[in-house]
């Protein structure tokens, strides 16, 4: 999910020179006590390089999040729905701009980070590249895919990364909006015509899976985290959080009156927990190869939007050089 | 793609309750005036605040984490700084 990159292999691994071991227990000692780690502080070269990765890849999902949403924004059914949904995208843009804003304290540009998402070298959450079929979409999105971001999000609020943290904060307060709205549609759709309620149910059927599959692989696959653990980068497993989020939704699908497209679900009386049914992987892997409905549409929007804001971005530059310049002149001038 | 750097600005918001500015997050502006507008759209879309200040990022200079140690050393030697240094007897009641 956002913190996809964390399931994936370092490219760079094993090519750092040797750590200080001194200075590599004292940042341990430091994590260990949960310490916040600051910018100047020391930091492990695979440490920095693990969160500009993690958290670049997070603002990028929330930079292309816009996409699917913006889909219906010029067709809300009702100027209240649109307001909310126009709100909505505000909010995507700006947890873009403070998770940017974390990453660069690492020591990597703006422009660096988004050049390479352009190019297709960073990677975003494999959700967004499904497509929004339906208005009810704007719902099960809200509900499930912000409903699962929070149960990531929430303990990246106590990452060891001071800076990240602190956005992630940020981000989970209104995070919180997102899904209520989200589920306040699904509500109204649930409860109208047959028609409505069978696109909410659509929009349940097609969103699920990928929902679920945000978290990762399970952890029996998932041989990456480990070290992202020590470092209280990451704090629960992929599997406790997906099961996690699967307990807290299935009553609320209950309440709605929708039904789960996974005939397998099944409760635990002994855990408590909802079964899930097993997942299909392969579609997993297919989206996030590349190959998933909507990767190149939503690149290729993304590039086209900031080639056509380049002379917006250049006569921005030329104007601030111009009063820049006037106001020298004239103190000159005094 | 080309893309120019622009620079880095530090975003400060003073609540209502009249609280000190305090920093809210960074953002990239070409100048000061667009620093402000682009505080003001993604740093107070709940209002956050009645005041903003922007500051340009290379302009702050920051203590240096090695010399943490060092550098604040003299505060945590003077308990005597505290007001819960000094004992008072209950009889002489609330002070």
């Amino acid at each position: 999910m956002y913190t996809q990159a964390l399931n994936e292999k370092d490219p760079n691994a094993g090519k750092d020179k040797a750590e200080d071991p001194v200075l590599e227990a004292r940042f341990q000692a430091r994590v260990d006590e949960e310490m916040r780690i600051e910018p100047n502080d020391w930091m492990p070269a695979a440490y920095r390089r693990t969160l500009q990765r993690q958290i670049a890849q997070h603002a990028h999902s929330e930079v292309i999040g816009m996409q699917p949403e913006g889909n219906w924004l010029t067709r809300s059914p009702s100027l209240k729905r649109k307001a909310i949904l126009l709100a909505k995208i505000q909010d995507e843009a700006g947890h873009g701009l403070y998770l940017y804003s974390a990453a660069e304290t690492l020591g990597i540009s703006r422009e660096e980070m988004e050049s390479q998402l352009l190019s297709g070298k960073a990677r975003y959450s494999s959700i967004f590249n499904y497509p929004t079929l339906n208005w009810a979409d704007m719902g099960a999105i809200g509900w499930l895919v912000d409903g699962a971001a929070i149960m990531n999000q929430i303990p990246l609020c106590r990452c060891s990364y001071g800076p990240y943290a602190r956005a992630m904060v940020r981000v989970c307060k209104e995070e919180s909006f997102h899904q209520r709205q989200g589920y306040d549609i699904m509500m109204q759709m649930a409860k109208g015509t047959p028609e409505q309620k069978a696109m909410a149910q659509d929009a349940l059927n097609r969103t699920w899976w990928p929902s679920i599959m945000m978290f990762g692989p399970h952890d029996s696959d998932s041989s990456h985290s480990e070290q992202s653990m020590a470092w209280k980068i990451k704090r629960f497993s992929n599997d406790d959080l997906r099961q996690r989020f699967i307990n807290a939704t299935v009553p609320q699908a209950e309440y709605l009156g929708l039904t789960i497209p996974d005939p397998d679900l099944k409760f635990n009386e002994e855990t408590g927990n909802w079964e899930s049914g097993p997942i299909d992987w392969d579609e997993f892997k297919r989206v996030l190869a590349g190959n998933g409905p909507c990767n190149h549409q939503r690149l290729s929007t993304r590039q086209k939007a900031v080639a056509e804001g380049e002379w917006v971005r250049d006569a921005a530059a030329a104007h601030a050089a111009k009063v820049a310049a006037r106001a020298a002149n004239k103190e000159e001038a005094a | 793609m080309n893309l120019k750097n622009t620079p880095l600005w530090e975003v400060f918001i003073r609540s209502k309750n009249g609280l000190s500015h305090v920093h809210a997050g960074s953002l990239h502006a070409v100048d000061a005036d667009m620093a402000l507008q682009n505080a003001r759209d993604v740093y107070t879309r709940r209002a956050e605040g009645i005041s903003l200040w922007v500051v340009p990022s290379n302009a702050i200079k920051a203590s240096d984490p090695v010399d943490r140690g060092e550098f604040f050393e003299p505060t945590a030697s003077k308990v005597y700084r505290h007001p819960t240094f000094y004992d008072i007897p209950d009889e002489v009641g609330h002070m």
